[in-house]
């Protein structure tokens, strides 16, 4: 049979996000596929070189709308690193609660959108409705749906009193009742699980050598989470287990998730009733003195990385982020070879994709193929181009 | 045993349930306590120090001296802002606050400089 190629993306009813995957197919099964990255470039590493510390936190923050605190908590590691300072006990442990019940938001949402994708849109209705509660917990503690802003230089803004800690716990109930019944329709469900299992293989060799990480790594039997082999904030003094799976296909990404928000649940009813007392903040200087630091962080769709060079000054010499959608879209080839074009959406969905988090380099694409370019460069062509269509921007 | 439509009870239940979504604009949700919405600001505390100008991320805010005593204005651009309510934490006297108020749309843009004296 002759081979086609096909293009999904930029803009595709299948993707959420801009980005492009050029299939070769032959009938309806995948043989290849290409990814493209660089659609949603939006240079906020290059941003926060001129911003202070402050204000970088809240644009970090905002590199993704749904693990905006995984990459702000990130950050602000790196920079206390650099700076020397050890936040209170409080503080790591209120860091902690809010990374946790985005930890939930992100999964139940997850669970909802891999239902859409595969006509399960009951259970995307239910998923959806949940995770709202959980959305109103993070409302009430932090002041915002989305874009909690709860992290600053040296702790916390907003601290959790007695009143919210309750609300958290009788929220935790209900979740951990409905979560349990969506484990039960979904293992019990043969639509669901026949739909799913098979699909997006990644065996576990397969996985390593790609460099998976999160849940879709843990769902082909690789035990690899940052709160457990590096752990930050409260991470250290809480029980908890790593959900591991060995499907090593969508089914098993889904287990993993949906046990993981169980484990979710124990840690907060945790947190929440041990939580010590102390100040939430310690004094950080405006001025970082120079150094570096990597600071990692499973962030729900994996690990993140950011890398922070202080200079002496206010702002930060560079910033450098490395979200954890990058390291699993090298396996996407992988998972979607040998399977099947209708496949396509599922595959995609199961590792949680987050485009815009994951554009960091823009490539011009000439006649002849593709060229890579560096800042300057790239500043120089941005300004021919105004100026062709007569706009002088050489000033700025 | 292993049969389709297993979600189906569930179903039925809920579909004699009221909706969870709200009628906004006719119903309402409680807002939270620490919501951050638009800020107010208190001329009377403000000293001019400028600091929520320096720490604000998105340039929203504009402090400036009006006649000869330490008397002073504040523009917010309520179309700049994020409302992380920084500036709130970063003002040493207390002179800034956050409000519920959130319904600040407006069909004309320069209506969206709010200055507050």
């Amino acid at each position: 049979m002759s081979e086609i190629k096909i293009p999904i993306g930029p803009q595709h009813p299948a993707l959420k996000e801009p980005e492009s995957f050029s299939l070769t197919l032959e009938g309806e099964r995948i043989i290849d596929a290409e990814v493209k990255l660089g659609y949603n470039h939006r240079g906020i590493e290059k941003a926060c070189e001129s911003r202070n510390y402050i204000q970088d936190i809240y644009l970090i923050e905002r590199i993704c709308g749904i693990c905006s605190h995984s990459h702000s908590t990130c950050f602000v590691q790196a920079v206390e690193e650099i700076a020397g300072v050890e936040i209170s006990a409080r503080a790591q442990f209120i860091r902690t609660i809010v990374a946790e019940l985005e930890r939930i938001h992100s999964h139940l949402l997850w669970l909802g959108v891999a239902g859409h994708e595969v006509g399960f849109d009951t259970l995307f209705m239910y998923a959806w409705r949940d995770r709202e509660a959980v959305l109103d917990i993070l409302a009430l503690i932090s002041g915002n749906r989305v874009n909690y802003g709860i992290n600053t230089l040296g702790g916390v803004r907003r601290d959790i009193d007695k009143e919210q800690s309750r609300k958290i716990l009788e929220i935790i109930k209900q979740l951990t009742e409905r979560t349990e019944y969506y484990i039960k329709v979904a293992t019990n469900e043969p639509t669901f699980s026949g739909r799913l299992s098979g699909v997006g293989k990644l065996s576990t060799e397969k996985a390593k050598e790609l460099g998976a990480v999160g849940p879709t790594a843990r769902a082909s039997s690789i035990e690899r989470d940052v709160r457990r082999d590096d752990p930050y904030g409260a991470y250290a003094q809480i029980p908890f287990k790593v959900i591991t799976d060995n499907h090593a296909d969508v089914l098993g990404r889904t287990i993993v998730r949906v046990f993981e928000l169980l484990e979710s649940y124990k840690m907060l009813k945790y947190l929440v009733q041990n939580m010590p007392e102390g100040a939430l903040t310690v004094k950080v200087p405006r001025r970082i003195p120079a150094g570096e630091a990597i600071s990692r962080y499973e962030a729900p769709r994996g690990e993140d990385i950011h890398y922070v060079r202080a200079n002496g000054t206010e702002m930060p010499e560079r910033v450098k982020v490395r979200a954890p959608t990058l390291a699993n879209l090298a396996a996407i080839r992988e998972m979607l070879r040998g399977g099947f074009l209708a496949d396509f959406p599922i595959v995609i969905a199961a590792i949680d994709p987050c485009f815009s988090c994951t554009d960091r380099a823009i490539q011009l694409v000439k006649d002849n193929g593709a060229e890579t370019v560096d800042w300057r460069q790239l500043r120089d062509y941005s300004i021919d181009w105004h100026k062709k269509r007569g706009i002088d921007l050489s000033r700025i | 045993m292993k049969y389709p439509g297993k979600i189906l009870p569930e179903v039925l239940k809920t579909a004699m349930k009221p909706p969870v979504t709200v009628r906004y604009p006719y119903e309402r949700t409680e807002i939270p306590e620490g919501f951050r919405g638009k800020i107010h600001f208190d001329a009377k505390l403000c000293i001019g120090c400028k600091m929520c100008m320096r720490d604000c991320p998105a340039k929203a805010v504009e402090i400036e001296k009006i006649g000869e005593d330490k008397v002073f204005k504040a523009t917010f651009y309520l179309d700049h802002c994020i409302y992380c309510a920084q500036c709130v934490d970063s003002c040493p006297k207390k002179a800034l606050a956050s409000t519920p108020e959130f319904e600040l749309a407006h069909y004309q843009r320069d209506k969206l400089a709010d200055i507050q004296k």
